[in-house]
């Protein structure tokens, strides 16, 4: 037996609050991401990504008072990202009690941000989210990072980003397709397949899940390492344990 | 009567918040303290050296704060658990950052992992991030706990089980490795205990417990 593909439900919170709705009938409080966090940890989900998306910085308190009160009460690995600029943002999260922290624009604009963050705090907690999306299809198809939600190009392609931030010290992966985000209708398996080809990290396979089948083809056609979810779970209309039992049925390796 | 006090110890490396906060969880009548101090690592019952980063750094603040002798010390009297990097440093040695040496204070060295594939013929990630199944020697802090079962582990070094006769765990990821250490009041864990869900809490609370050797 070899290691477990992980489930990682996502969680996006704006001010301290779970936002595009948390539906759990015999929960107290859906919006508060600690409550659903623990539900999540009772279910038996690997991981927890928590993406902060308040937009203005004063509220970064917030912010770190939740992941403070998370790491409090559950005991799985907590990965948290948003707004993440300078190294002292790293070493808040750090020590309010996130494992990992991911760095996503800020990697963008200044790689070398990359690297100074992985030699200080280790490449194990440094992840390096990737917002991708398909500039080129057919025979020699091309993707390419986006900013801003997906509304900036930068030019850079995908795959050869990838290869400089595990280069640069990135511990891990977290591959969102642009183009499948929110859409249902699938990862990019392609796209995923061919980051997690490219570098020797796991990568998460992110975007686009609407069904149990999709999280078991990311692992099994994306060769994704994790899997990350979100609106499937939140809506209550799968559970982790279902998800669990349909990759197990499915040949995947699971907790 | 005073209330039973782990220590734990930091160096600066990591943050350990995380640890105290499953301790304080599974043994809620403990006094958890996060020191630096060697007076106060003296008076507790029981020692937790955990570590995370890289293992030259991890060195360098361990010998600066005189943390080689507490846990020397530590070890002749009562129970410590090593976490991860804590049981890298208790080695021999490690081939990371172009090799450094470490407490000696179990033989064995710790080696990369290589290129490897698994059942499926993918490649393994390195690091070695996730879930994997443990496979137990007998030992009072497995107590309660499944064998085989899972535990969360982060880790691009590891312990081969030739090189140690200490071995209390093994796990496989490409190579078999030492999951976990125990010599006298010595145990020493490759994975998270404090990120490993109900399993590790178990470990932990029977850690709280555990009389030593």
């Amino acid at each position: 037996m070899g290691l477990a593909k992980r489930i990682i439900p996502c969680l996006d919170v704006e001010n301290g609050r779970v936002v595009k709705g948390v539906q759990f009938v015999d929960i107290r409080d859906a919006g508060d991401p600690v409550e659903v966090a623990k539900r999540y940890n009772q279910q038996g989900a690997d991981e927890i990504t928590f993406l902060d998306i308040t937009a203005s910085h004063e509220n970064r308190d917030t912010m770190i008072h939740t992941v403070e009160r998370m790491a409090a009460s559950v005991f799985i690995p907590l990965t948290v990202g948003g707004g993440v600029r300078e190294l002292q943002d790293i070493r808040n999260l750090l020590n309010a009690g996130a494992d990992k922290v991911s760095i996503n624009s800020a990697a963008v604009y200044n790689p070398e941000f990359v690297r100074a963050a992985a030699e200080r705090f280790g490449s194990q907690c440094i992840v390096v989210a990737i917002d991708a999306k398909q500039v080129q299809s057919g025979s020699s198809p091309r993707w390419e990072i986006f900013t801003h939600g997906g509304r900036k190009p930068t030019g850079l392609d995908a795959i050869a980003w990838a290869e400089q931030m595990t280069a640069y010290g990135a511990g891990e992966i977290l591959l969102t397709s642009m183009d499948r985000d929110g859409t249902k209708n699938g990862f990019d398996l392609e796209l995923t397949r061919r980051v997690s080809e490219a570098v020797a990290v796991p990568v998460i396979a992110s975007g686009g899940v609407g069904n149990l089948q999709h999280l078991a083809d990311g692992v099994t056609l994306g060769k994704a390492d994790a899997v990350l979810a979100a609106s499937i779970f939140h809506f209550g209309q799968h559970s982790v344990p279902e998800a669990k039992a349909f990759m197990r049925a499915a040949g995947i390796e699971v907790r | 009567m005073s209330r039973s006090q782990i220590a734990i110890l930091d160096y600066g490396m990591g943050n350990l918040h995380s640890v105290a906060n499953a301790v304080k969880t599974v043994a809620p009548d403990c006094e958890v303290t996060i020191t630096a101090d060697a007076a106060v690592a003296e008076r507790a019952e029981r020692i937790i050296f955990p570590g995370v980063g890289a293992i030259r750094d991890c060195m360098s603040e361990i010998l600066r704060l005189g943390f080689d002798q507490i846990l020397t010390s530590a070890i002749a009297q009562k129970p410590v658990l090593g976490i991860c990097v804590g049981m890298q440093a208790l080695m021999q040695s490690s081939d990371e950052n172009g090799g450094v040496s470490c407490l000696g204070l179990l033989p064995g060295a710790f080696h990369k992992f290589t290129a490897a594939s698994d059942a499926r013929g993918d490649r393994l990630k390195v690091p070695h991030m996730g879930w994997s199944q443990v496979e137990q020697h007998s030992h009072p802090l497995w107590q309660g706990i499944a064998q085989g079962e899972r535990f969360y582990f982060v880790h691009s070094y590891y312990l081969p089980t030739a090189e140690s006769d200490c071995v209390a765990a093994r796990c496989h990821y490409g190579v078999e490795f030492a999951a976990a250490v125990a010599s006298g009041n010595l145990f020493a864990v490759q994975f998270h205990p404090e990120k490993s869900a109900a399993a590790g809490l178990q470990l932990l609370a029977n850690f709280s417990q555990w009389q030593g050797a």
